[in-house]
């Protein structure tokens, strides 16, 4: 699981509150880095969508912060040094293995070999 | 990046694997290398809806449009599916083919648990619903619209147009019939008889351009 896709999930267990069960905090045992080409435009425009705050825990999380900073810097479309930082986190660093927690209810999902399993039990939903 | 042709996608496509024990009560039946080509390659070159855009699959199954969106340059494709079987053939698929833009999720895509409007493009060829899960097409379409920000490309049966129709007029999103397809549904199952039957099928795009009131 990478963390532009982190990014985007939250937990639907029931009783969450509206909003609420994101972002998901992880717990990983095992952590790869793999090599992604770089897309400058791409990482640019993915920037406004994601959750700052939210990526930059999950990256400080991980140990791979990398330099992000708390706060977005200002005119970043052209800071290539700071988007190859942005990209790195998003696409290249992978969870593989560990358990995503929902922040609200503190429901647990595995992460295996990649993939992180959202199934919840018909109780749950 | 090169521009990948349509022969080429198509026969890169049939090098993926698929379903080794398909699932009747899920209906995974595989979408054809020509028809999730000819899907892809309309989606990308009429709609520029895939190159550099976050693309979500649902009921990805072994991964095929998935697959077929990272070659024609997708800045990140994420598949969701319920079954784990599947989802480990996709996996070994992403692997073979040394793609690095694609990620996973085993979920119920009915309860599907994604910030709404994070994606830009979703694609899909959900399950018709025929069996033993009626209107499941529709759950589908309605959580893909909540998740895609600029448009939703699905299969549907040709037969269920209207219907369609009546639901997105219900949920105001524009609907186009984009191509009309044959679907070569091969007999993976036991109570097809024929060796292969042929459905007609809508490759439709639905789209919030219509204007609020």
């Amino acid at each position: 699981m990478k963390l532009l896709t982190h990014n985007m999930l939250t937990s639907h267990v029931r009783g969450v509150r509206p909003g609420g069960g994101f972002p998901l905090r992880i717990q990983a045992t095992e952590v790869k880095v793999n090599n992604v080409d770089f897309n400058q435009e791409f990482v640019a425009r993915m920037i406004p969508k994601v959750e700052w705050g939210a990526l930059v825990e999950a990256a400080e999380s991980l140990g791979h912060l990398s330099d992000l900073p708390h706060e977005l810097p200002p005119e970043y479309e052209n800071n290539e040094d700071f988007l190859r930082k942005v990209h790195h986190v998003l696409l290249e660093v992978e969870v593989m293995e560990g358990i995503l927690k929902c922040p609200d209810s503190g429901r647990e999902f595995p992460i295996t070999k990649g993939i992180p399993n959202m199934l919840l039990s018909e109780e749950e939903t | 990046m090169k521009k990948l042709k349509l022969k080429e996608l198509e026969s890169r496509l049939q090098q993926v694997d698929d379903f080794e024990n398909p699932k009747l009560l899920l209906e995974q039946y595989p979408t054809r290398p020509h028809i999730a080509a000819c899907m892809l390659y309309t989606i990308h070159n009429t709609f520029d809806d895939i190159e550099n855009k976050v693309v979500a699959d649902l009921g990805c199954g072994c991964g095929v449009l998935s697959i077929g969106s990272v070659m024609l340059g997708a800045g990140l494709c994420v598949g969701f599916d319920i079954d784990a079987d599947a989802l480990e053939i996709f996996s070994r698929n992403a692997e073979e083919f040394d793609l690095t833009t694609i990620d996973m999720i085993q979920c119920d895509v009915c309860s599907l648990a994604a910030r709404s409007k994070t994606f830009d493009t979703v694609i899909m060829n959900p399950p018709f619903g025929t069996k033993h899960n009626k209107g499941m097409d529709m759950t589908f379409l309605k959580v893909a619209l909540q998740m895609a920000q600029t448009a939703v490309y699905s299969l549907h049966k040709t037969s269920t147009r209207k219907h369609i129709q009546k639901k997105a007029d219900e949920w105001k999103v524009k609907m186009e019939v984009i191509a009309e397809l044959r679907y070569d549904l091969p007999a993976s199952y036991k109570f097809h008889k024929k060796s292969s039957v042929d459905i007609e099928v809508d490759l439709i795009r639905f789209s919030s351009e219509k204007l609020p009131n």
